[in-house]
């Protein structure tokens, strides 16, 4: 064995080791696996390469990604990230910590997620919030599941068709097995008013797949009337302006946290988040951080409300979450720390001027049509009159990722405030030459 | 060494039961809040679920544990405890007097199973 | 670590702020567009004047005038300066690997490399949409081919998928596919998975989730599973079989090979539970013990960072019978958690096929030197060889010192506790996991800080009860915590 980085033993440790163990060799060591499932071949790897060769590996994949100024949203958003995030986050006391089982020394990552389930609450508008889930779409699964283990003997979730197709396929999955009965629909109010027998709970997207903001103005009111239970599931960074869960009545709020300020890195890792109402403040999933005080009275931090969890609960657990995303909720809490109020409606302020320039813009190309009248924040819909390829193409090739097909008919735009007006007129222009 | 009352019949899951009439007034021995430590929450059914003996009809929990109570006989909850809503040390306090929840009796028959405070002492040690 | 009694909420003044945002690229006048959203704080407009801005002949009605927000935004308003040094201290009451010994039982805290941080962060990974045509992706698209193959490689597995991103994510998912091919093969009435009474929570919670009914089987008196018990379970409802091997007590399941046949003429799949994979990590492959399908924890074994809590990644590989039945479950939005793949690939190719050989032997070595020091002062209930980690089941003295009060004496003395009260077979369980990446001066010193509170545990068991004593926070009321939930500020 040559000598390796991450493996501080000499052949002198590994000797006096051995010989405290009373065994004369490492493979000793393996005395009790059946000599058959000792690998002896060869490991199908390269060989190891210095850190030097690790890098220009990586930089060699890099070199193989285009790099495009990306206008398209659809659950994962461009937006700026301040160069403090970064530099707390990767900060080694919070990147190389455990979940913080050992709160005496634990206090940091305590705080920090009592503070992100502070700020849960205030964008949400509810009462309680779980340290954070593994992302958006698992979040919103879980509070299917939490929608039916609240609500007795029922079974059937009412699933809006206009939430992000990632979310309804992880829904769908989380529901099959669980054999949770899901009817994903356009027409949720109605569906809804029809009266679903065993109706458990309703997921409807506060900010459309298409970007529109929805009105649900009476919706929990029937929802509630039927026994069941509302899920809203949100864009956190569009909370700061449009209605909240709380305001529309909603029962659970979900989403990804992705928008207050995590790169985009190809889909993960981000951060999901749960919040609800008081009375469901035990049937949450996963880690929970509770303040309290210590024999000196100093207040500090716990995890709390374990009973509800899989290392008491098993089986019976309220799910088999034992992680959450902590270092990306501390991402988005820093985040929110810096942008502050006025930061975020600023913030959402620039998304929807250069949003509405845009799809002004587009449209007066003439290379699209209209599809929908409501109102929208950062992201948009437009119909393509022209070939949608040859237009994706012409984007592609100067650089942008836009117009994406959501289906047949449909392309979405996403604007936010770091696109500058220069990039939109460009985008406007090579549209307008797209035969 | 845990309290048990005289007069009250025991289940194996360590629930006792008050009959009063047709109704079954239903707690957890002072043994089992001893085992559970510090009791931080009582999840009870609602007024008129039914219970079925055997099943569970809610749990204890304490910091570090949880416990289902398991219905020792079946019916109709007429009532229950709110008090333990807010207050779950009533029951580490006296394990007899705060009672969780009443039952209007199915099956009167069940209560023959039980076990009598002589007998439960032999379990609960 | 000192005391940092602050929230960023208290540190918050009107006015202030830590945001850099740039000028309206778009501003209202030049759009047309009326500024829907107002600089004040107060609510939004109710009505928008879309149709201003739409004059002739527009199909878009005024807007709906229900959707802004009507209560006011609560956050902080704080300068940067007031960020970057609340965090900083937040920062300084943490304890990570890279402060000290981290010896957590089954969560296998071995040094997290920094050339790892660096290529995740690259800017042609982090700045990838996830929704980006695939041939402007063929970067990234490589770091998964190349993962699955070096996964496939250490492990005898046939694929990954690498959706799930975590270890309990890995084990719904794995035992999503399990179902899958049952369902497949019209098997419908494989409702029950049987799991060891000395496996992770996850476990049970896993296959309750995925709509299984769990299976109890029991360990022997030498810890492993008890192949007579387990024998009258099986059959014509068993879906299979989840195994963590080694078991949580850091012993081989050596009877595997008989597990797996019997498992597999009932009908039943073995799923390998992989968070104990570490000692097995160049030596031993669970594809080649039988296993069908498994999940890694790149966060333990493949040396990723915690995050404190996550993000972490737990792909899921299979052998070649559930091959077709990967791509079903989607059980999580887009590609994984991508930058957690990036640093795992990275530790590999640091590893190679070279160094690979040695982790999981160096990773056994330690863990039965500690053991084989200290089992003069601990009760060790299994004495025999053990893998990565080994248990403890207390002070072999009886001074009324717990496993809690030895745990939290260790944090005065600068080590991180090992897992305790669990496993649940034992009363006062301490589960020690070293990995590889300690040295033997580091195990050294923290042997003897345990045979020294083996010691104080005799002279002053009051001073133990009290511990620890040189934190920030001595040991919180969890009771309070619990009974009187404070969840936000």
């Amino acid at each position: 064995m040559g000598a390796f980085s991450y493996f501080p033993q000499t052949e002198e440790d590994i000797r006096i080791m051995l010989e405290r163990i009373g065994v004369s060799s490492l493979d000793d060591l393996y005395a009790d696996v059946p000599a058959e499932y000792i690998y002896k071949g060869e490991y199908d790897l390269p060989s190891a390469m210095s850190e030097q060769q690790v890098r220009d590996f990586f930089e060699g994949l890099a070199a193989k990604n285009s790099r495009l100024k990306v206008f398209v949203g659809q659950g994962a958003y461009d937006h700026y990230v301040p160069s403090v995030i970064p530099y707390i986050t990767s900060r080694s006391e919070f990147l190389t910590a455990y979940t913080p089982y050992q709160c005496e020394i634990s206090q940091g990552t305590l705080r920090y997620i009592f503070e992100w389930q502070s700020m849960i609450c205030r964008l949400t508008g509810l009462a309680c919030s779980n340290a954070s889930m593994y992302d958006g779409p698992t979040a919103a699964a879980e509070a299917m599941r939490m929608c039916v283990a609240s609500t007795k003997k029922r079974n059937s979730v009412i699933v809006s068709a206009r939430l992000l197709p990632h979310v309804i396929d992880t829904i769908r999955t989380y529901a099959k097995y669980a054999g949770i009965h899901v009817v994903v629909t356009d027409k949720v109010a109605e569906e809804v008013a029809e009266g679903v027998l065993d109706l458990a709970g309703v997921i409807v997207p506060s900010i459309n797949r298409f970007g529109i903001i929805e009105s649900h103005l009476g919706l929990a009111e029937l929802v509630h009337g039927m026994g069941a239970l509302l899920v809203e599931y949100c864009d956190p960074s569009a909370l700061a302006v449009v209605k909240t869960p709380a305001e529309w009545g909603a029962d659970i709020a979900v989403g990804d946290g992705q928008s207050l300020g995590i790169p985009l890195c190809f889909g993960g890792p981000y951060v999901g988040f749960m919040a609800c109402t008081e009375s469901l403040m035990r049937k949450l999933p996963g880690r929970i951080v509770g303040q309290t005080t210590d024999a000196s009275g100093k207040r500090c931090y716990v995890l709390t409300l374990q009973a509800r969890e899989q290392h008491i609960r098993r089986e019976k657990a309220t799910s088999n979450i034992c992680s959450n995303e902590s270092l990306m909720a501390l991402w988005c809490t820093v985040y929110l720390s810096l942008m502050g109020p006025d930061g975020m409606r600023k913030l959402n302020a620039l998304c929807y001027e250069g949003s509405h320039y845009l799809h002004d813009a587009l449209l007066a190309t003439g290379k699209f049509g209209r599809v929908f009248d409501g109102e929208f924040l950062k992201e948009f819909c437009l119909k393509p009159l022209c070939n949608v390829e040859k237009l994706q193409q012409a984007l592609l090739d100067a650089g942008f990722f836009a117009a994406l097909q959501t289906e047949e008919g449909y392309v979405t735009f996403c604007v936010t405030e770091k696109h500058t007006r220069e990039e939109l007129d460009r985008i406007v222009e090579i549209v307008k030459s797209v035969k | 060494m845990s309290k048990i009352a005289e007069g009250l019949l025991y289940s194996e899951s360590h629930e006792w039961v008050k009959v009063d009439g047709n109704v079954a007034i239903i707690g957890v021995s002072d043994f089992a809040q001893g085992e559970m430590g510090d009791i931080t929450y009582v999840e009870m059914p609602d007024v008129d679920d039914e219970v079925s003996a055997g099943d569970d009809f809610g749990a204890l929990e304490s910091v570090k544990t949880s416990s289902e109570l398991v219905a020792p006989v079946s019916g109709k909850v007429v009532a229950r405890n709110d008090e333990l809503e807010d207050r779950p040390e009533l029951i580490n306090e006296d394990a007899y007097e705060a009672w969780i929840i009443k039952v209007e009796m199915s099956d009167k028959a069940e209560l023959d199973a039980l076990l009598n405070a002589a007998s439960y002492a032999e379990i609960a040690k | 670590m000192k005391y940092y009694d602050k929230l960023i909420f208290e540190l918050s003044k009107p006015g202030r702020t830590g945001y850099s945002l740039p000028a309206a690229a778009c501003p209202s006048e030049t759009s047309g567009c009326a500024g829907p959203l107002p600089s004040d704080d107060g609510p939004l407009p109710l009505t928008v004047p879309r149709v201003a801005r739409f004059p002739k002949g527009s199909c878009c009605q005024a807007a709906d005038s229900v959707v802004w927000r009507e209560s006011k935004l609560d956050l902080p308003e704080v300068s940067e300066v007031d960020v970057v040094r609340h965090y900083t201290n937040l920062s300084q009451m943490n304890f990570g690997v890279d402060t000290g010994f981290y010896p957590l039982g089954s969560c296998t805290m071995k040094y997290n490399p920094k050339i790892n941080e660096e290529i995740a962060n690259m800017p042609a990974f982090a700045g990838l949409h996830p929704l980006q045509p695939e041939h402007m992706v063929k970067g990234a698209l490589e770091v998964y081919v190349g993962m699955d193959r070096a996964l496939a490689a250490i492990t005898g597995m046939k694929h990954f998928t690498f959706l799930p991103c975590a270890g309990a994510h890995g084990e719904l998912t794995g035992l999503m596919l399990m179902r899958e091919y049952h369902m497949s093969r019209g098997d419908t009435a494989r409702t029950k998975v049987i799991v060891p009474d000395s496996a992770h929570g996850t476990n049970p919670a896993s296959a309750a989730v995925c709509g299984l009914d769990i299976v109890v089987v029991k360990s022997k008196e030498d810890g492993l599973v008890d192949v007579e018990a387990l024998k009258p379970l099986l059959g014509p409802d068993i879906a299979g079989i989840m195994l963590t091997n080694p078991n949580t007590l850091g012993l081989f399941e050596r009877d595997i090979k008989q597990i797996s046949e019997l498992v597999h003429e009932c009908g039943g799949l073995l799923y390998y539970d992989g968070a104990n994979m570490n000692p097995l990590l160049g030596m031993v492959r669970p594809g080649d013990m039988g296993f069908d399908i498994m999940h890694l924890n790149l966060h333990k074994t493949f040396s990723t960072p915690h995050g404190g809590g996550g993000p972490g990644s737990g792909p899921v590989g299979v052998s070649d019978k559930v091959v077709p039945f990967l791509h079903i479950p989607h059980t999580s939005g887009f590609h994984g958690n991508f930058g957690v793949i990036l640093r795992a690939y990275a530790y590999i190719l640091m590893l190679g096929r070279e160094n690979v050989k040695m982790a999981g032997k160096l990773a056994t070595l330690g863990a039965n030197y500690i053991k084989e020091s200290l089992k003069g002062c601990y009760k060790l209930p299994i004495p025999t060889v053990c893998k990565h980690e080994f248990v403890f089941d207390g002070l072999l003295e009886d001074n009324g010192v717990t496993t809690l009060d030895v745990a939290k004496r260790l944090l005065d003395y600068g080590f991180h506790a090992p897992t305790i009260y669990f496993p649940l077979l034992f009363h006062q369980a301490i589960m020690i996991e070293p990995t590889e990446t300690e040295s033997l001066e580091t195990l050294d010193a923290f042997i003897d800080v345990m045979r020294k509170i083996a010691v104080e545990a005799r002279t002053d068991p009051e001073m133990l009860h009290a511990a620890p004593h040189n934190t920030p926070i001595g040991r919180p009321d969890e009771t309070t915590a619990a009974r009187q939930p404070v969840l936000k500020a």
